[in-house]
């Protein structure tokens, strides 16, 4: 994984740099011994590490404007951090940037029920927000894997998804206003919870934007109420082209569930062997969820199971209680889990589209002969949304190479057949490279331009989505300048 | 993602635009022609038409996706996916009955004004629909963003951008859609008698039940509250009693259903109480238990006609179109309350005259203006529009 070298400007001016920070900000706030720094030198992509020059922990709006204006003005590179859960090293450190931090944000701000939002600080975790509402039968509906961890300002980097985004959306859907700060310190209030703000739909781009057009302090977002209750079917069958044309078939029946998840052989045998949940040993599995009271998902269940009798399926198990649903879940929340337990595993989450799905695999299956790498495949299936989980031992010499080869042929074929490199995690350093599969150079410019626009020095961020010989003229504009 | 059908309009259109930006010549885009009245008037010497870029190039009802050039009829798709028994989760307003104009309506105009109905509460704007987007850029380059999956965060997402910009950024030349099922059946759940204040609150309560209401308008002319959900057979028959069971404090609620049903929705998405005359036709945005405040105060200083939809958040005034036809008025109440009013509907002259859409904080109008010039750098595409 290349990195741009350290601006040496940068690095001599160390001690200026965290003198200047630690004046603007409240004792402890800024991080700089070494040791401690280290905290912050990879994210969630644990093969790259690299410990910034810095970390700061502001505590306010202001106090963040105040760090960018230092950093501006002394060219210093600045990476946005949430949790520090990205998959794809959204967070990874250069050693001449300062990593800041969004961790002391983490207040509610405001909620208000009748007009269906909450507004928060950009550094509480995804669960903690549906937590402050729950109990008045509210919850925010994005929901990551990651979400007892990862906070607000990173699913808003990344617009994060989730198991439920076929109903729900992803972030970007559930967003109504953030306020940015901006590289050079400007405080902007961008959306707000009246919809479909004036003029250009800046909140839309900000979103996912991984931290490089501006650091996010407070976040508006729509809540909605609980449905009354859910219930998932699962589902066997013995070839993956059959479970893919399954769910193509509820999707045109009208059925609009919150989840449609997919496993394959792989993936059951080890959730089986980890979670004992007792799923059939078939060749694609699928988890189906359906929301309402009990006669209405009664109804949505009676329906999703009589197409899937059309498709002879080697086993069909509705849940009748929460007890059931749970069991159904068990071993589909266990994946990752189960997986880690056997092998060291890389993560991929390409979407195709759905019609796709039974070539993807097959040509999957065909890569991981080649490769000498076992993959299990774990899905949200209704938007397409894969998860190939490549298995490889991080001891061995070569092998993580081996892996990445793999991820990359896997990812050029979810772009060869309409989809994209990541549905949900992000490029971060993980994709920069591949973006041109995906784009062309015009493509990329144009997003380039987005970026010239909010950061015009490039430094927010500046290592990541795109591939670094695509930005160099741009970024080394910025270090001219310090230097 | 492109269709043969009209690659070469969208290569024909890519040379005017190049042509015009070498020259700096400004130019208007035209689509259906219904709602060149709507925003400030256009300056421009030539047009630019979307008509070439008519077609479906891709739909595929399993992985509800709709691809088609932005010149493609709202009609033609509509038709292509009522064929499947699906539909736009957006509920696009028909604007040709409110500004009198003729003509059809096209799928790029409706992306480029970000156009929405009663249904943007639940199932989101036409940006969240929006997957990928083509178009060609003030210098007449062709880009392509997103693309025809439902989760797609790779790089930038200019497609939500690219919505409601009305043209200022590119020419959109094909989009593609998130599209939904069609439901197999729909009920409104009617009260009556109520006060704005008390209608807004009844649609409060019953968007924050579980029972996913996608329709919550207030139609004080017809002494009207309604409430739409939308589903299967089951579904409607426990939805609808259950709503007005839950109501029950705001009065007797009763439940119409099929063509009055339907007719009461487009009577709300299309604005057609304030269809006929010349009164000026504000739409405003705010947060929905701000909105009959906003209508009190305004009431008690002019002539002020209301009406509500989005539960509330999305008031449509009318009023006369004399002086500044109650922008000074409008605008003092959005600003207090976080608001947003568009004008869209008065004559050019007042169009011309007063900002037609809210101005913005100066730091957020400054940083859309660089957005802007990076894509137009010599501000040659519908020049003014959107000032």
């Amino acid at each position: 994984m290349e990195m741009p070298a350290p601006n040496p400007a940068v690095l001599a001016r160390r001690d200026e740099i965290v003198a200047r920070l630690e004046a603007v900000l409240p004792d402890g706030a800024v991080i700089s011994s070494p040791e401690e720094v280290r905290v912050y030198e990879c994210d969630a992509l644990t093969a790259y590490k690299c410990p910034p020059l810095a970390a700061v922990l502001p505590g306010s709006t202001e106090e963040v404007s105040a760090v960018l204006k230092i950093c501006s003005e002394l060219g210093v590179p600045v990476v946005p951090r949430g949790s520090g859960t990205s998959l794809a090293g959204g967070a990874l450190p250069t050693a001449d940037s300062v990593i800041l931090g969004v961790a002391r944000l983490a207040q509610v701000l405001e909620v208000d029920y009748e007009n269906r939002f909450i507004r928060v600080q950009t550094g509480m975790t995804n669960l903690s927000v549906t937590g402050a509402v729950e109990a008045d039968g509210f919850f925010y509906a994005p929901d990551p894997s990651s979400q007892l961890a990862c906070a607000i300002a990173g699913n808003v980097g990344m617009n994060s998804g989730g198991a439920h985004c076929l109903k729900y959306g992803v972030t970007t859907n559930n967003l109504l206003g953030v306020t940015l700060v901006t590289m050079d310190g400007e405080v902007m209030e961008i959306g707000g919870a009246a919809l479909d703000a004036p003029g250009l739909d800046l909140l839309g781009v900000i979103c996912g934007s991984e931290g490089q057009l501006g650091v996010l302090t407070e976040a508006t977002l729509r809540i909605l109420a609980k449905p009354e209750g859910a219930r998932p079917i699962l589902m066997g069958f013995d070839s993956n082209e059959v479970a893919g044309a399954c769910v193509s078939d509820i999707i045109k029946a009208g059925v609009l569930p919150v989840a449609i998840e997919f496993m394959d052989r792989p993936c059951i045998r080890a959730c089986e062997a980890f979670a004992g949940a007792g799923y059939p040993d078939v060749e694609a599995l699928l988890i189906v969820e359906v929301e309402g009271n009990d006669a209405e998902i009664d109804d949505q269940l009676a329906k999703i199971k009589a197409i899937a009798e059309r498709h002879n399926p080697a086993e069909l198990r509705e849940s009748g209680s929460a007890d059931e649903s749970a069991r159904i879940w068990a071993g589909r929340k266990a994946a990752f889990g189960a997986m880690g337990q056997i092998n060291d595993y890389m993560c991929l989450d390409g979407t195709i589209p759905v019609s796709e799905l039974p070539y993807v695999l097959k040509r999957i299956g065909e890569m991981s002969k080649d490769y000498g790498l076992d993959v299990a495949n774990v899905f949200h299936a209704g938007d397409g949304n894969m998860h190939p989980l490549i298995l490889f031992d991080a001891n061995k010499p070569g092998d993580l190479e081996l892996c990445e080869a793999f991820g990359a042929d896997i990812l050029k074929l979810c772009c060869e057949v309409g989809g994209c490199l990541t549905g949900e995690h992000g490029v971060g350093v993980e994709k920069r490279d591949l973006m041109l599969h995906q784009y062309s150079a015009g493509d990329l410019e144009a997003q380039l331009r987005m970026k010239d626009a909010f950061d015009p020095a490039w430094l927010l961020n500046p290592a990541k989505v795109f591939p670094i010989s695509v930005t160099e003229s741009r970024r080394s504009g910025g270090e001219a300048e310090a230097a | 993602m492109l269709d043969a059908v009209y690659a070469d309009a969208e290569v024909a259109i890519a040379e005017e635009v190049h042509a015009a930006h070498a020259a700096g010549t400004p130019l208007e885009i035209k689509g259906g022609g219904t709602r060149l009245a709507l925003g400030r008037p256009v300056q421009a010497e030539k047009s630019i038409s979307t008509a070439g870029l008519s077609g479906i190039s891709l739909y595929d009802p399993g992985a509800l996706t709709l691809v088609a050039g932005a010149g493609t009829p709202v009609s033609e798709i509509e038709a292509a996916l009522a064929a499947e028994g699906q539909r736009l989760p957006f509920e696009p307003m028909d604007h040709r009955g409110l500004l009198g104009t003729k003509g059809e309506p096209t799928i790029g105009a409706v992306a480029a004004m970000n156009n929405s109905g009663p249904r943007r509460i639940q199932a989101g704007a036409a940006r969240d629909a929006m997957l990928g987007v083509r178009f060609i850029d003030g210098r007449g380059d062709v880009i392509r963003n997103g693309g025809r999956v439902m989760k797609n965060v790779t790089g930038y997402d200019l497609v939500k951008l690219m919505a409601g910009s009305w043209g200022m950024l590119g020419v959109l030349t094909e989009i593609a859609f998130k599209v939904l099922p069609a439901p197999e059946a729909s009920a409104t759940v009617a009260l009556s008698g109520l006060d704005d204040a008390r209608a807004v609150a009844a649609l409060s309560a019953a968007l924050g039940s579980p029972y996913d209401v996608n329709g919550a308008a207030h139609l004080p002319g017809r002494s009207l509250t309604i409430i739409r959900v939308e589903g299967f057979e089951a579904q409607v028959k426990h939805r609808a009693p259950a709503l007005a069971a839950l109501l029950k404090s705001f009065g007797s609620a009763s439940i119409i259903e099929g063509a009055e049903s339907d007719m009461l929705w487009r009577w709300a998405r299309d604005a057609e109480p304030f269809h006929g005359g010349d009164d000026a036709v504000w739409r405003v945005s705010v947060k929905p238990t701000e909105g009959p405040q906003l209508v009190a105060v305004l009431k008690g200083q002019g002539d002020f006609d209301a009406f509500y939809d989005w539960g509330g958040g999305l008031v449509w005034l009318k009023t006369p179109d004399a002086g500044d036809a109650g922008a000074a008025a409008i605008r003092a109440e959005t600003r207090a309350r976080d608001g947003h009013a568009t004008l869209v509907r008065a004559s050019a002259a007042t169009r011309a005259s007063v900002d037609v859409f809210e101005p913005q904080a100066a730091a957020v109008a400054a940083l859309a203006e660089r957005v802007r010039r990076e894509f137009d750098p010599k501000g040659i595409l519908n020049p003014g529009r959107m000032a």
